[in-house]
Order: structure tokens, then sequence, then C-alpha cells
């Protein structure tokens, strides 16, 4: 067996990949508004498990991957409170939390 | 890092499996109530993550802000908008369901080839400056970072006073359309929908 001498950079980069898909298809495929913003969620997740990543092995001294991923973190805060806002004004109005009826702005 | 590479790498498996059989369960569970919680154990796994790559500073920070904000306000929300509703059937479900998971196996395929294929330019680990990174972190945000930094702090003051407007009662005692009293309780009463189409 191959001697490492740290995780490699593409264990990473493959569970970062493949968080944000999982997060692509929740967004795609739930009905219930709250778990598309749960979806949101795990997409922004797994953004910032990439800058962390690259932040550390790529550029380890002046890490500004992390800078990065506090912002990251500061907008989700702010997307998710105004975001669950929307929700319950959407609630109130139509008295349902299912994306299939949100169709005002179809013509 | 000090911690042996063995353990290093045990964690590392032990924490993704949690974090990618979480994510799953999140978005395919049928219970919301589930997934929230799940969501709550994928976070922490996260900020595991982080911990392992020498980043303790931002690991504490998505422990105290995704799991001690978001996800709290998100299960308050579902507490908000809890209710048993039969969701209308949709008939062509099954060809969209096929068309959005083969475009996400695809850019997964896509994404892990770039992962694997691409030759990074990694730097030496003996620059790395390890447990000093919040020093650092916070040299940067009073210096090259300032601008953003003021200007996530007007975000996070837009978002808090945007969530109030757009959550909050009528404050009048009179609906102004229709004249009738306005409902000022908490519990959410069944109304009218407002919205609806009227044919």
């Amino acid at each position: 067996m191959m001697s490492l001498e740290s995780i490699p950079i593409q264990a990473f980069l493959i569970v970062s990949s493949a968080l944000f898909c999982i997060g692509i298809w929740g967004l795609l495929n739930s009905r219930n508004a709250v778990r598309v913003l749960m979806s949101i969620e795990l997409m922004l997740n797994a953004v910032n498990i990439n800058l962390m990543a690259f932040s550390s092995y790529v550029d380890n001294n002046l890490i500004q991957g992390q800078v990065f991923t506090i912002f990251v973190i500061t907008v989700a805060a702010a997307e998710a409170a105004v975001g669950l806002a929307i929700l319950l004004s959407l609630y109130r109005n139509r008295v349902t939390v299912d994306m299939e009826s949100f169709n005002l702005l179809k013509w | 890092m000090s911690i042996a590479i063995t353990t290093q790498i045990i964690c590392f498996t032990v924490l993704s499996l949690v974090i990618l059989i979480g994510a799953l369960g999140v978005v395919l569970l049928q219970s919301i109530v589930y997934s929230a919680f799940l969501l709550g154990g994928v976070f922490m796994s996260v900020a595991g993550l982080y911990l392992l790559l020498n980043a303790s500073f931002v690991a504490a920070a998505q422990v105290l802000v995704y799991v001690g904000a978001v996800n709290v306000l998100i299960i308050f929300a579902i507490m908000l908008v809890n209710k048993k509703e039969d969701l209308k059937p949709i008939n062509d479900i099954k060809s969209r369901r096929i068309i959005s998971t083969s475009i996400c196996l695809t850019l997964l395929s896509l994404l892990i080839r770039v992962d694997l294929t691409n030759i990074w330019s990694l730097s030496s680990p003996q620059n790395s400056i390890g447990e000093e990174s919040t020093i650092r972190i916070g040299e940067h945000l009073f210096s090259d970072y300032l601008l953003p930094f003021e200007v996530a702090s007007v975000l996070l003051l837009m978002a808090m006073i945007g969530a109030i407007v757009l959550a909050r009662r009528d404050v009048m005692n009179k609906d102004i359309s229709t004249g009738l009293p306005v409902d000022q309780e908490l519990i959410e009463k069944s109304s009218e929908p407002l919205l609806t189409n009227k044919n």
C-alpha cells in the first residue's frame, strides 16, 4: 500500500462534488419549499468544503480561502433568514408549501 | 497537524460517510423533521472536516452559525408551516425525475473527472501556519478584506430588517382591501387565500 503523508486533496474535492450534486438533485426534485432551502444550504456547504480544501492545500500560508468561507457563511445566514421569511409570507397567502402551487410568475 | 495519518484517514472516512448519507437522507426522507435534524448532523460533520484541515476558527463559526442559527431557524419554520396536505399529483413526474437525475449524475461525473485528472499545484506543507490561522483571518479581515467585512455587516442588517418586514403580520386593525378585522393571533387560522386563481 502506498504510504501517504496527508489526505489527498482529491478526497475532499470528491466529497464536495458529491454533496453539491445531492444539493442540486434535492433542489430540482423537492415539492416542499423548506426542503428546497435545505438543499441550498447543502450546496453552500459543498462550496465551503471546496474553498477550505484549496485554502489548506494550495494557499496554506495566506489562508484567503478561510476568509472567503467566513463570508459565505455570513451570506448563507442572511439568505436563510430572508428565505424563511419569504416562505412564511407565501404560506400565509397560499396556505401551502407545495412548490408546484407557487406559479404566480408563470405566463 | 500532529495527528497520525491513519487516524486522519479514519476520521475523514467516517465524516465523509456521515456527510454523504446524511445529505441523501435530507433530500430523500419523507418526513421533513427528520430531514432537518439530519441537516444538523451534516453541518456538524462539515465542521469536523474543517478541523481536519487545521481551521479551528471556521469550524467553530460553522457550528455556531449553521447548527446554532440556520438549523434552528429551519426547524422553527417547519413548526410554523407544518400542515398535513395531500400534494396534487403531477402527470410528468417520472420523466422529470429521470431528466434531473441524469443531469445530476452527468455533472457529478464531470466534476469528479476534473478533480482526479487535474494536477493541482500544491504548496509545500512547511509553509503551513497551522493553528495560527485564527490570527491570520483577523489580520485579513481588518486589512485587505476590510471593505467586504463592512459590506457584510450592512448585508446582515438589511437581511434582519427584510426578514422582519416580510414575516410580520399587519400592524393595522383592519384589512385595507376588505375592511375585515385582521387576525392577530399567533397560530395560523384557515383563511381565504389571497392570491389563488379566481376562475
